[in-house]
């Protein structure tokens, strides 16, 4: 096949980054050579657009063991734990292939943590989808939640949390992002930096198909009518083989046989052998004759691109390849000495004992392109006026219901049901509250983790949208007792080429940095998905943080359903009523634009600790963060899961009742206090400077505002849970 | 009391049953599929999961295992089996058990805490036991229990039914079937009731921290019963 | 030598599949399909030169495997 500038473009590549990698090899390259380098450097691997920026990130801290550029990031819980882990996307393909795309999305995230050598304790995920009215949204839903519970439910792994969101700015783009966390002895840690030369590399799990070659340039590239033909390039997952493949690894992982080991995700063979060789500076010398394959009459270019799912790449101590075919025999899995590792500093590549490829480590990785894309500074929108008359129609109750009912409100218990949240038996806070949270398995401790965006805030004003997202992580994992540790951040946004889009994405980032970084809550991991753009329209931009933390005693975790009649309700932190890019200003008086709510880092820190130190004391009986709908809407969560009632007070302050019940100022908490205990609480938080007022007190079933029962708590019930099982039948 | 839980390819709650028999008493050994034989036991588990990917039908692949020639052998003369979802499966896969698990009726996988109440007491596993209604936890795509009607006369006449799905009542109803099971059946007995095969796991409540304590008491009153 | 065999769910056995399947069909517009039951077709290569003990054996195979007796039956085509 002939290679020129035309089959550079078609191959996802420019014709400056074509004329580059001439200019580079000082010839002009193969068919599979060209293949190589268009995986390399496409967005999805080589972050070209991104990479500039995010080595700004804030990434260290005392708990962190491993930060961005592994295959996962690792934090240190003590007593020699820690825990590995990651977000990434898989938008593309769950777009064209729903089922299939969400679950090799997971079956990914999976590899990439268990290839450091931990096993994998809990999945979470993040959802975004078109508008309901859209046509495709009930499919796409419906085939992503089935491929995200048939994959994870087989593999044994729980889903303990997650987020659904709607928006019609992801009608032409849905989001997938699926986060694992596992548990590994830091002392037993396993990397992809290849060590040594003559080395065996070994190629495990399955044959080699013609999956999803091209599944790499597809991340990158921007759908337009012809997305029925980009079908053949989804990835087919086996949750089956790479449970087999789990186990086999962890297994051969008890020993020190293996020098490095690395999962074969996007642009399969090519990236993980270029990387591993790339990482310990030294060359890779494959035979493709030896490569396992389940096709006949597979091409070296095919072989390199092919992203069949379950297969790993291993490099390995000479003399244990024996003893380690064993084991993958007792567990069913193809096992091949494919290569060794050389001090070429190339990636050389042989079949039908012709080279067929021959470049330079270096060209693929180093020299990939960086781009300096151009952006600027948006400017912070004016706060909108609501006069009285926007609420003089207005009933609480009428829009509380409205709320309750809405998609991006509603009770998602219809999509976690579908997975498994319970097995390994460690499970002690399910999905549908603040966070997820398992045990660490025989110990006292327990890990809780969360995924949060805010879409409309980022889209209104990117700096501050990006701080909110960390702050509401934060937020969820102190409502569960934890202590933020670390984050993994997976960035979606629309075509980076476009001053607008990449505006979005380097301010988000800039965000999230100011945030992570005045919280001491580093990005240890992540990852950037870019081009999430149909026909010109691209999506908001949707920066989704996975935030975890550590319980130090698990028995001290809190949750959010009210616990007890009687016990007075407390909001920590102070109500300026902040209506600008809230639900009731969109929902209900149909307005879009303004600011998102200021985030005060002085504030999230200071509550944020305070409330931690209540619960360490004993003194919480359940908390909540307050975040989309306001205090009511936090309040009517508390009431619906602990099947109570609650009595609101007096309004205090100059805020009409609106803006204070659905107002959405950050920082906030929404806490249950029994009676004994109040004093103390608020001793505590005078000391420490947090504004707190008391809202009201617990009641059976009735909630009561200015004296009056709008709604009983088997109302609020019915509301919230009837949306989307109407919706899904 | 000695137990020993199978371990089969995809099998994921062999750990989860391997921390349940411990902590109420019993010393269990895990035990790999292709192995002839079977440890000396009190009791054999076969756990829940996913062996073979489900592939063909659930347990079908299982149910062909080198050792399940032992199992069924140690059935067969009268020791203790007990099949949890998956288990169940390949429980009725190797006709120890009668009668078919399909998928489940609304087509969706189905992760939850359901009640449900014993029928028969006359045997080692509820001989004893403190509560007839227990709150127990099932996750699972393929529980939905069908049989002839010819078979289910043969299973009522020898009162095979073990557990039913109900409210926290006891009331046994279409309601509260997650399913579709015919009968509401969550559990079944062989004629000799020493084969035990149930959908939802007593090994994920086995504390108040997880999704309950109920069962703790199945566990506690079967190392009872067995002394 | 290739013999095909199909499986099908036996009369009386509810298929919640074949019932969605039809019931996506009808709202896609084929309204005039009233039922379908869903089942399985396996492609067997077998190493025997004599049709009729292969058919024997495959005879075999879907006795103790590929069809489960109580709920389905099976047809060598």
């Amino acid at each position: 096949m002939i290679v020129d500038e035309k089959a550079a473009i078609d191959h996802g590549l420019k014709k400056v980054e074509f004329k580059k990698i001439c200019d580079l090899l000082k010839r002009i390259p193969n068919i599979t050579e060209l293949g190589i380098f268009s995986a390399m450097w496409n967005e999805h691997c080589s972050y070209k657009s991104s990479r500039l920026h995010l080595k700004k990130l804030h990434t260290e801290g005392k708990k962190v063991i491993q930060g961005p550029g592994e295959n996962a990031g690792i934090i240190d819980i003590g007593d020699e734990d820690a825990i590995v882990f990651k977000i990434e996307s898989h938008n593309h393909p769950s777009f064209i292939e729903p089922y299939q795309g969400a679950a090799t999305g997971v079956g990914g995230i999976l590899r990439d943590i268990f290839t450091m050598g931990a096993r994998p304790i809990a999945n979470l995920n993040s959802l975004h989808f078109g508008s309901p009215q859209n046509k495709k949204t009930k499919n796409l839903l419906r085939g992503v939640v089935s491929g995200i519970g048939g994959y994870g439910n087989c593999i044994g792994v729980p889903t303990i949390g997650g987020q659904t969101c709607f928006d019609e700015s992801y009608n032409g783009n849905i989001l997938v992002n699926a986060m694992t966390l596992g548990l590994v002895n830091k002392n037993k840690i396993f990397y992809s930096k290849a060590a040594g030369t003559g080395k065996p590399v070994i190629y495990v799990g399955s044959k080699t198909g013609r999956d999803g070659i091209h599944g790499a340039s597809m991340a990158s590239a921007i759908f337009d009518d012809k997305i029925e033909e980009k079908k053949p390039t989804v990835q087919v997952g086996d949750p089956f083989t790479e449970k087999l493949l789990l186990e086999a690894c962890l297994e051969l992982m008890a020993d020190k046989s293996i020098i490095s080991i690395q999962d074969m995700g996007a642009a399969g063979l090519t990236s993980s052998s270029v990387e591993m060789a790339s990482k310990g500076n030294l060359g890779i010398e494959l035979d493709l004759n030896k490569v396992p394959c389940r096709e006949e009459k597979m091409t070296p270019y095919e072989i390199m691109l092919s992203e069949s799912q379950e297969r790993m790449l291993i490099i390995l101590e000479n003399g244990q390849e024996e003893k380690a075919k064993k084991i993958f025999d007792k567990w069913n899995l193809d096992f091949a000495v494919i290569g060794k590792t050389t001090n070429s500093k190339k990636i050389e590549i042989y079949f039908d004992k012709k080279r067929v490829a021959d470049i330079p480590i270096d060209f693929l990785s180093e020299n990939a392109p960086l781009y300096d894309r151009k952006w600027k500074i948006s400017k912070l929108p004016q706060k909108l006026k609501f006069n009285k008359e926007s609420f003089k129609s207005l009933k609480i109750v009428d829009c509380l219901k409205k709320i309750l009912e809405s998609p991006n409100i509603c009770n998602k218990k219809w999509i976690w049901e579908q997975y498994d949240h319970t097995v390994m038996a460690d499970t002690i806070q399910k999905p549908g509250g603040d966070a997820g949270v398992v045990r660490v398995h025989k110990t006292n401790k327990a890990v809780a983790a969360t995924v949060d965006s805010s879409a409309s805030y980022c889209y209104s004003h990117p700096l501050s949208g990006g701080k909110q997202v960390v702050c509401e992580s934060w937020r969820n994992l102190i409502s569960v007792g934890a202590e933020p540790i670390a984050i993994t951040n997976c960035l979606n946004f629309g075509n980076p080429e476009k001053e607008k889009n990449m505006s979005e994405f380097v301010e988000c980032v800039q965000g999230i940095n100011e945030a992570c970084k005045f919280l001491h809550f580093p990005i240890v991991s992540g990852n950037v998905s870019f081009y999430n753009e149909t026909k010109n329209t691209g999506i908001k931009p949707t920066p989704t943080i996975g935030g975890v933390g550590l319980i130090k005693d698990y028995k001290n975790m809190v949750t959010m359903d009210f616990k007890k009649k009687d016990n007075f309700v407390v909001v920590l932190g102070k109500t300026e009523g902040h209506l600008d890019q809230s639900i009731f200003a969109k929902d209900i008086l149909g307005e879009k634009k303004g600011p998102p709510p200021e985030i005060n880092l002085f504030n999230e820190k200071n509550i944020g600790k305070t409330l931690l130190q209540l619960i360490n004391n004993k003194l919480i009986e359940s908390a909540h963060d307050i975040s989309l709908g306001g205090i009511i809407v936090a309040i009517s969560k508390m009431c619906i899961k602990g099947n109570k009632g609650i009595k609101i007070g007096k309004f205090k302050g100059l805020i009409n009742k609106f803006e204070y019940l659905f107002g959405e100022d950050q920082g906030r908490y929404i806490v249950e206090v029994n009676k004994d205990s109040l004093k103390k609480v608020t001793e505590i938080l005078n000391k420490n400077s947090v504004h707190y007022d008391e809202l009201g007190i617990l009641t059976e079933k009735d909630i009561i505002i200015d004296e009056r029962p709008i709604l009983s708590v088997e109302e609020l019930k019915k509301l919230y849970n009837s949306w989307l099982k109407k919706y899904m039948i | 009391m000695k137990s020993s839980v199978i371990i089969f390819p995809g099998s994921n709650c062999d750990r989860d049953m391997d921390v349940a028999l411990n902590k109420y008493g019993f010393k269990n050994k895990m035990v790999w599929h292709n192995d002839a034989e079977l440890p000396k036991s009190d009791l054999i588990v076969l756990p829940g999961g996913f062996s073979y990917g489900d592939y063909l039908r659930c347990g079908s692949i299982a149910a062909q295992s080198k050792i399940i020639k032992s199992v069924i052998n140690f059935a067969n003369s009268g020791g203790l089996v007990i099949g949890i979802c998956n288990g169940f499966q390949i429980l009725i896969e190797t006709k120890l058990l009668p009668g078919a698990l399909l998928r489940n009726k609304y087509l969706k996988f189905i992760c939850k805490n359901v009640f449900v109440k014993i029928n028969n007491f006359e045997n080692k596993y509820f001989k004893n036991i403190k509560k007839n209604i227990l709150e127990l936890h099932i996750a699972h795509n393929d529980g939905n229990y069908f049989c002839s009607d010819n078979e289910l006369k043969s299973i009522k006449d020898n009162n095979q039914i073990a557990i039913n799905y109900c409210n926290k009542n006891g009331q046994i109803s279409e309601e509260f079937n997650p399913n579709g099971s015919i009968n509401n059946i969550a559990g079944l007995f062989n004629k000799n009731k020493n084969i035990l095969g149930i959908m939802p796991h007593p090994e994920r409540m086995i504390d108040s921290f997880l999704s309950g304590k109920d069962g703790s008491i199945f566990f506690e009153n079967l190392i009872n019963n067995l002394k | 030598m290739k013999i095909k065999v199909i499986v099908t769910l036996k009369n009386g056995v509810l298929d919640p599949q074949g019932k969605a399947i039809q019931q996506t069909l009808n709202g896609m517009g084929f309204s005039n399909v009233n039922e379908i039951r869903q089942g399985k077709y396996f492609d067997i290569e077998i190493n025997e030169k004599e049709e009729s003990k292969a058919k024997s054996k495959v005879d075999e195979m879907c006795k103790k495997l590929l069809s489960n007796m109580v709920i389905e039956d099976y047809k060598i085509i």
